[in-house]
């Protein structure tokens, strides 16, 4: 047998199921992989002894043959999660020494479905970024290396993306806002599904931009995507936006049957200059697509250029209202204060100092566009132009369109520190591809199809109906089938 | 719309975050830049359009109105900064 971190989700469900293995040795095998990839910077709270306790225990589920889908699976948890007992601080210093007592829904349900979780991942700060690089924690670093440099895994699950690419875990949990489970899915050759908004529950997941966030898993396969999906979904009372609808068995609709299937490929994400790699992948995938049976049909989706400007005014606006709960008060950092320093200095001098500048920005930016005499011209706009990019996808979807296929990045995977001193505006173009879908609530999964000429995995995004995730991890499948992407990182670390 | 620094100082204020006055001309320049790649919103005509509420079709589901949790007054305050007496305790807010 391969080394036991380096299964799947699916191989290791069936190994444990007839013996082979138990979660304890899985999960001794990744708790050993993850103390020697220190330099990845993925793991950034680790609970090994909690991860062998809940290992022995679904051990012994196991053999009373009571054993869920996830039952003795080893996974690693976005810090953005609040897990009871366990430090949960969205890679923010505000939240520095925060020890949740509840679970949030989404690791509740794992937990229940027997996962066993090895440690908190590193992330963008408040998952407001497109590289890992807005950490208190310090970088993530993609185990995709080329030459000297550290590359990006991507944001903000680039702890998750680095920890699966990098096999310390079998798989884990990401969540996605504008891209942020599929860009660093794309940038690490791992597979990332954005669920439809509503899917899974938000409650307990640490805030961002709450009419655009979604929880979702980052795996190894399309199937193992669709066997922790169906784990994490479901209707919660505590979460009044989470859908009251049945959960299918998503791994049964992995036929990899799409004949007849009808897959869009939207003329407006080819910007001019887009990259010929990027073009060139993205041809081959609508040709494999094709080849399987699929008819390919060229659509519009007029408002695709305005997404990303009206995601950088509704997600701003949503987190300096979601954020202002951090004021020193009720849990995390506060500032030490001056004397005669009162209840005003004590919130402006906790914000500043905890509050990392990525932060900091939207939450200026969201404060000005929802400030007085700016709400109709900024927010308003926004809302109203959110509505056309939902009716793009719509009418696509009213034509007869099952799934659209589109490129998931502008680029492979970009050196730690190379943007740096670039424009906070040219980082935000990283998520051109992916923001569209959150804005219009729809899934949307990140396949690794190919390496660009420098070796560097890449992905393709397809996006699916709403509610109909099966079938769009059945055309991922597909792809994945087609495409037969198997390259892994050479271990440097 | 062009971003001077008295209008930076007013936003950080409104957002409760100290910024320093020799941050301020930076800040003033970043807040231009965003909002420049934002007014191409301008571009689109919305006229008739409505505002997004709700990106799901469905209507938020109700419950009746009852208390169906709580008494965890130690759990709530085990994360505080300063807790005393089973209180938040804040700097005094009133003269």
């Amino acid at each position: 047998m391969t080394e036991l971190n380096k299964l799947t989700l699916a191989e290791a469900r069936d190994a444990l199921r007839k013996g082979d293995v138990t979660s304890v040795e899985l999960t001794q095998a990744c708790l050993t992989a993850i103390d020697g990839a220190d330099a990845l910077n993925a793991f950034v709270h680790k609970t090994p002894e909690l991860a062998l306790e809940r290992a022995k225990a679904a051990d012994e589920r196991i053999k009373a043959g009571d054993a869920p889908a996830m039952c003795g699976l080893p996974i690693g948890m976005k810090d953005l999660y609040c897990t009871k007992g366990v430090a949960s601080q969205a890679a923010s210093g505000i939240l520095v020494g925060f020890v949740p007592e509840y679970e949030s829904t989404v690791s509740q349900k794992l937990q229940d479905a027997g996962a066993v979780m090895l440690g908190k991942l590193n992330m963008d700060e408040f998952a407001m970024g497109s590289s890992n690089e807005t950490s208190v924690y310090g970088d993530s670093v993609n185990p995709w290396k080329i030459d000297d440099r550290k590359l990006t895994p991507g944001g903000s699950s680039g702890g998750s993306a680095a920890a699966v690419a990098a096999d310390l875990c079998l798989a884990a949990t990401g969540t996605d806002t504008g891209g942020s489970i599929r860009q660093p899915a794309a940038f690490t050759g791992t597979v990332g599904i954005k669920p439809t908004y509503g899917r899974c529950s938000r409650w307990g997941i640490i805030a961002y931009a709450s009419s655009l966030d979604q929880a979702g898993p980052m795996t190894k396969t399309v199937r193992d995507a669709a066997i922790m999906l169906e784990a994490m979904a479901g209707h919660d009372m505590k979460d009044s936006t989470s859908a009251d609808l049945p959960v299918p068995n998503f791994e049964a609709m992995l036929t990899g049957d799409i004949r007849g299937k009808v897959i869009g490929i939207p003329k407006e994400y080819r910007p001019e200059g887009m990259s010929e790699e990027i073009a060139k992948l993205w041809d081959e995938g609508a040709a494999m697509l094709k080849a399987a049976g699929a008819e390919i049909r060229e659509i519009s989706l007029p408002h695709t250029k305005y997404a990303l400007p009206t995601y950088y005014v509704i997600a701003p606006a949503e987190a300096s209202s979601n954020l202002a709960r951090y004021d020193g008060v009720r849990y995390g950092h506060r500032a030490k204060l001056g004397s005669g320093d009162g209840i005003n200095e004590m919130y402006e001098k906790t914000r500043a100092e905890g509050f990392g500048p990525e932060v900091k920005r939207r939450i200026m930016v969201g404060t000005y566009v929802l400030s007085a005499g700016f709400y109709d011209a900024y927010y308003n706009k926004a809302r109203k132009v959110r509505t056309l990019i939902k009716r793009d996808f719509e009418n696509a979807f009213a034509a007869g369109v099952d799934a659209i296929l589109a490129p998931a990045t502008p680029t492979s995977a970009f050196g730690l520190g190379e943007m740096k001193s670039a424009d906070p505006v040219e980082m935000y173009l990283n998520d051109v591809f992916t923001v569209t879908l959150n804005l219009a609530g729809l899934p949307g999964i990140a396949v690794p199809t190919g390496l660009d000429s420098k070796g560097l995995p890449l992905g393709l995004q397809l996006i699916g109906r709403p509610f109909e995730e099966g079938d769009l991890l059945n055309t991922a499948y597909a792809l994945e089938q087609a495409a037969g992407f198997v390259s892994k990182p050479a271990k440097w670390w | 719309m062009s971003i001077d620094t008295g209008t930076a100082a007013k936003v950080a204020k409104l957002a409760r975050i100290k910024v320093e006055d020799d941050q301020l001309p930076a800040l003033a320049e970043e807040f231009n830049r965003i909002l420049g790649f934002i007014e191409q919103l301008g571009e689109v005509d919305v006229e008739g359009v409505e505002p997004m509420t709700s990106v799901a079709p469905q209507r938020l589901k109700r419950r009746e109105d009852v208390v169906t949790d709580g008494g965890y007054q130690d759990k709530v305050l085990s994360n505080a900064p300063d807790a005393r007496e089973g209180f938040f305790a804040v700097p005094k807010v009133v003269e």
